[in-house]
């Protein structure tokens, strides 16, 4: 009979499984490798229900197929008319809820020891890494040392390449062994910050901060992506997250605050400009921070969003230029750009922007110029 | 047991035209209509699937936006859930509920025409919020999911107005057929059809309308509360008038966790009059089935917030859902025993229905202890969202509720038709239907446990591989309907006669007074009421 | 005859189920209400167990400005974090003067959060608190708070709003860090209704 013969191999296969779970655990198609010792928590009690889960499967599995191959009238089975009347039929309601019940402890049991450390335990931490999902990028602020990174899709792989849609421009670096705590929030709606080797889910809600934890035991590179639909980008807010040696990490903290501060200082610095330095600096930084809505034409989308080539607002007034890169324009979708970019890197852009694609205006935009705007 | 079914007097057929269906009171025209809506709009439901599986058939975005990816994802589910599965149930219920119990017809019969045609114009909000967002300065289409979470439906265009009225519609249509099958059950029983006496397909639908009665209205006010913040200004789901986004999710799975039993307790019942007919004995536990269901319904009543454990709820609460949660596989579990139990020492043959009963009774379980391990918290927080999900709620729906009502239709058609179907189309039928289901959402627990999440419309490579498996099994799975459509027209239009018990054990343990009437029944089941002794 | 008990018979269930219909309709009536119930309910929850905005908002107001709760813990010292978010749409500046501090339970503390309003135009806009973990919420009493009510800032006005607080003894021992997170949020929603689009990776854009 085919439908035996299916549930038998069916069956077989199932056993196979379960015999090789040690090649299962490993499996490209099973929770990745944890990096941590809670995922690792997770990881063991996720073995263990699938485990209780295949072999209750085996078990019902075998009923069945047991049934179905004696009890067939074709076979000139008598159906047992009273069979519900028997003892087991008789207390089948209370037998089978006690086993039942006695599969669920042991299932309760087991996740009861992963739930006090998720939710009763708080250990001291090292660092604090705050995380700010956004319409469709990560965000990521060192609490300690106050370094502010933002984490965009790297929109140059194809959908051939082996990290299409889970690579960005810019990391999250963290150091391994070391005890972080992890905030999660949002300026939007709602995300979720998903590296599955690292750290457990938690949602991002707007107004209310939550936190997971990871310790991460290996050097590497943990990807993910956002879990909780955020609209359109949902599937395009990937997180890459570079797990470095705590000395590389000092380093580069290191770093990160000195190259911050000398940026600002070189912002702040009455040096006049020329031309040719502010237009090299605005070209880097327009394909970084611009280019994704104005295009690296300058043409931007047209009837989404408009274009800096020729236009009104780039070739007229520089100071409306400023206030409009600076400060956004409201109920569009340009936005503020004061926080994220200092006065030298705001002059360049403009200066850039007023002198590329034939919009020759000559015009040279110093950082001051942009300070006396804000 | 005897009926006493005199027609001469009071015999007489169906109005005829148009004026027949538009303005109909009768169960069984008004059966006929829910179920051919319900039929139409699986079609419709299931196109959008297609795109779906057609968009994820490789990486990369192929066909449209993702926006409107999200909307098909979207519209998928509301389709499936309120307009195809809710209304064929409630289509079984008009036919069969009456002819079960020895009722003349369902109890309000002017409000069982108001509730089926409410549907179709639900329909058609539905279809305009799918369109208006191609309309210029119609805004952006509705992706956010079945699920409505606020804040992202507060940006959404106007298309999402149109999805909470349709919602809106929908609810009522639901609730007043739901109010009317608890009133024909519990009133309109002929004498002698004690409730233990009640076939338990009757029985799963009292509870259905219970649930629905209780769960349907607080969805309603759900979306009437998101509407009135995307337009009154009010902020019930806003932090900046002193509302909070989960609020809105605990009001939607406090319906939207039942709304799972409201789905799957019609199939149980179906199941319930299937499987000892082919097992050819009385249903084992009877009474622990009704017991089971009742447990289910409280059960199901305080355990919704298990959809919502990444929202950094306290760990009391956490606790409270999680233990819920695992509990409700007892009631299942026995009711799974109780299946297992009936075909047990039975003779069983394999026509269709009975091969989608067992079937079912084995996917439907493995549902269950992939239930059980979503259920765990911990090993949720690495679940919850992905794949695995959707590839868990697929098996527990699709067999749980389609596939029964499905088979609900194979078991009926000779009753409803007076025709046998195809006995040879109907086991391919089967076979091509089970066997592609589970090459389309088995694979999805693994690429879902490896990371992917839903309801996005591109991947990574890593995931390629399974999701075309997982697509050409589903074009396979969405083809084999058609074939099912042909089936019941090739019925409907003629056929071996099927008599009045087309099936050998079909009066075994406790049938309905159906298998009394002829096949097809009088357009008047029973003008005098039959007793049963 | 046969007929008339019928008839009577028919008027009974007729009757019996005019009664059922009104019943089951009051449910749905109470359901429906019970929907909107479930809004003061949660806060209501929220607060007992000091969980959610509503929990994090009102924690404090409960306690009696003037007085300590209990005697000032000088055994112990714990971290607060204070931390500052921008919603979108508010063209604010907005962050913590202090970004750090230990206290000692029991102890009433002042601290500052700095905001400026870069948007041109009078913003009324909406502090919301988040504090995490979730379990020190309720023994983070604010005595008072710049999030009590709404702020009003001009087009260029800046200001520094004080935040008083006090640590309950209570909080539990093996709480060291706790952290407090504002989210300022524009209480003109209409801007966050715009479409949003979506730059798809360039080898991906959709044609046409």
């Amino acid at each position: 009979m085919k439908s035996i013969k299916n549930k038998i191999a069916g069956l077989a296969g199932m056993a196979g499984l379960l015999l090789s779970s040690e090649v299962i655990a490993k499996s490209k198609y099973n929770l990745p490798e944890p990096a941590d010792p809670i995922v690792q928590q997770i990881f063991d009690v996720h073995m263990v229900t699938s485990a209780i889960a295949t072999i209750i499967m085996i078990i019902v599995t075998l009923i069945i197929v047991y049934s179905l191959i004696v009890h067939r009238k074709d076979k000139g089975y008598v159906a047992d008319q009273n069979f519900h009347k028997s003892w087991f039929g008789r207390w089948a309601w209370l037998l089978v809820p006690l086993i039942v019940l006695g599969i669920d402890f042991s299932i309760a049991k087991t996740a009861h020891k992963t739930m006090e450390t998720i939710y009763d335990e708080h250990p001291e931490s090292d660092m604090t890494v705050k995380i700010i999902g956004s319409q469709w990028k990560w965000s990521y602020e060192y609490m300690d040392s106050g370094i502010k990174l933002t984490s965009n899709l790297n929109r140059d792989l194809t959908p051939k390449d082996e990290f299409y849609l889970r690579d960005v421009d810019q990391p999250l670096i963290l150091p391994v062994n070391t005890k972080i705590r992890l905030l999660h929030t949002t300026t939007d709606v709602l995300h979720n910050w998903w590296v599955p080797q690292i750290a457990y889910k938690v949602d991002a809600i707007p107004g209310y901060i939550t936190e997971t934890r990871t310790e991460i035991l290996k050097e590497g590179t943990y990807r993910g992506q956002c879990a909780e639909n955020c609209g359109t980008g949902h599937a395009f807010m990937p997180i890459v997250v570079k797990a470095v040696s705590k000395d590389e990490f000092a380093k580069w903290q290191e770093e990160q605050v000195a190259a911050a501060a000398a940026a600002a200082a070189e912002a702040s610095s009455d040096k006049e400009w020329t031309m040719e330095e502010l237009f090299a600096k605005g070209k880097e930084h327009y394909n970084k921070t611009c280019v994704a809505c104005h295009q690296a034409n300058g043409e931007g989308v047209p009837g989404v969003f408009p274009a800096l080539k020729g236009s009104a607002k780039a070739t007229g007034d520089v100071k409306v230029h400023i206030q409009t890169v600076l400060n956004g324009v409201s109920g569009t979708a340009m936005a503020a750009w004061k926080d994220q970019l200092n006065d030298l890197e705001i002059a360049a852009i403009i200066t850039y922007e007023r002198n590329a694609w034939g919009n020759n205006t000559g015009d040279v935009v110093q950082p001051k110029q942009v300070a006396a705007e804000r | 047991m005897s009926t006493d079914i005199a027609h001469e007097e009071h015999h007489h057929g169906p109005p005829k035209g148009i004026g027949r269906w538009l303005f109909s009171t009768n169960h069984k025209d008004i059966g006929t209509m829910y179920l051919v809506f319900a039929l139409t709009m699986l079609f419709v439901g299931g196109a959008s699937a297609m795109y779906i599986r057609a968009e994820l058939f490789m990486p990369g975005v192929q066909f449209m936006e993702p926006d409107f990816y999200n909307n098909m994802v979207t519209n998928h589910a509301l389709i499936m859930v309120f307009a195809v599965v809710m209304p064929a149930a409630a289509g079984l219920a008009n036919w069969m509920i009456p002819m079960m119990i020895g009722a003349p017809d369902m109890a309000l019969p002017r409000l069982n025409n108001l509730s089926f045609w409410l549907l179709p114009a639900a329909a058609v909000m539905l279809i305009l919020s799918t369109v208006v967002p191609f309309l210029p300065g119609g805004g952006s289409a509705i992706n956010t999911g079945w699920t409505l979470y606020p804040p992202l439906s507060i940006q959404t265009g106007m298309a999402m107005d149109f999805a909470i009225f349709t919602v809106h519609i929908l609810g009522v249509s639901s609730i007043l057929a739901s109010i009317n099958i608890v009133v024909t059950i519990l009133n309109m029983r002929a004498p002698g059809m004690t409730l233990f006496k009640m076939p338990m397909f009757c029985w799963a639908w009292l509870f259905t309308g219970l649930l629905l009665i209780i769960i349907a209205p607080v969805l309603a006010g759900g979306v009437t509360m998101l509407l009135f913040d995307r337009h009154f200004g009010t902020s019930f789901f806003d932090a900046a008038g002193g509302g909070d986004p989960v609020l809105f999710q605990h009001l939607f799975w406090f319906f939207g966790h039942p709304e799972v039993y409201v789905l799957l307790l019609p199939s149980i019942g179906v199941l319930a009059m299937i499987i000892p007919t082919f097992a050819r004995k009385p249903l084992f536990g009877y009474n622990s089935l009704v017991g089971g269901m009742a447990i289910l319904f409280t059960l199901g009543l305080v355990a919704w917030a298990h959809h919502q454990y990444t929202v950094g709820m306290a760990a009391g609460p956490t606790t409270w859902f999680m233990i819920i949660t695992i509990l409700i596989s007892i009631p299942v579990g026995l009711m799974l025993l109780n299946f297992m139990m009936t075909m047990w020492r039975g003779a069983m043959t394999f026509e269709t229905p009975m091969l989608f009963a067992v079937a079912i009774v084995l996917m439907f379980s493995f549902a269950g202890v992939t239930g059980i391990m979503l259920a765990v918290v911990p090993a949720d927080l690495e679940y919850h969202d992905s794949m695995f999900v959707v590839a868990h709620f697929h098996y527990a729906l699709i067999p749980g509720a389609l596939m029964g009502l499905l088979a609900a239709a194979f078991y009926w058609l000779p009753k409803w038709t007076g025709n046998m179907y195809d006995e040879r189309l109907g086991k391919i039928f089967f076979w091509w239907n089970v066997i592609s289901f589970n090459i389309t959402f088995f694979p999805q627990h693994f690429y879902g446990l490896a990371g992917m999440p839903r309801r996005i419309v591109d991947y990574n490579p890593a995931f390629a591989d399974l999701n075309m498996i997982s697509s050409l099994g589903a074009f396979a799975y969405g083809l084999s309907h058609l074939l099912f459509l042909y089936i019941v027209i090739k019925t409907v239009r003629g056929g071996v006669k099927a008599g009045n018990k087309p099936w050998e054990g079909a009066q075994i343990g406790t049938p309905g007074l159906e298998w009394d009437l002829s096949s097809p029944p009088p357009f008047h089941s029973f003008t005098t009421p039959p007793v049963v002794k | 005859m046969r007929d008339k008990t019928l008839q009577n018979g028919l008027e009974q269930t007729h009757e019996k189920n005019k009664k059922t219909t009104r019943l089951l309709l009051l449910i749905v009536v109470g359901m429906f209400g019970f929907g909107f119930a479930m809004v003061p309910l949660y806060r209501l929850v929220c607060n007992v167990a000091g969980i959610g905005i509503s929990g994090a908002a009102n924690s404090g107001r409960i306690i009696d400005k003037s007085g300590h709760p209990r005697s000032i813990d000088k055994e112990r010292l714990v971290t607060i974090q204070f931390d500052s978010l921008i919603n979108e749409g508010l063209q604010w500046e907005f962050h913590p003067l202090v970004k750090e501090m230990k206290v000692h339970p029991g102890k009433p503390y002042e601290v500052s959060y700095y905001a400026k309003n870069n948007s041109g135009k009078k913003v009324v806009a909406q502090a919301i608190p988040g504090i995490t973990p979730w379990q020190a919420t309720s023994y983070f009493h604010k005595t008072e708070c710049f999030c009590f009510t709404q702020q009003t800032l001009d087009s260029g006005e800046e200001k520094d709003m004080p935040l008083k607080f006090i640590i309950d003894p209570d909080l539990p021992k093996d709480i060291k860090v706790v952290t407090l997170s504002y989210t300022f949020m524009d209480t003109d929603r209409s801007s966050l209704r715009k479409k949003r689009e979506l730059n798809l990776p360039s080898d991906n854009k959709h044609k046409g």
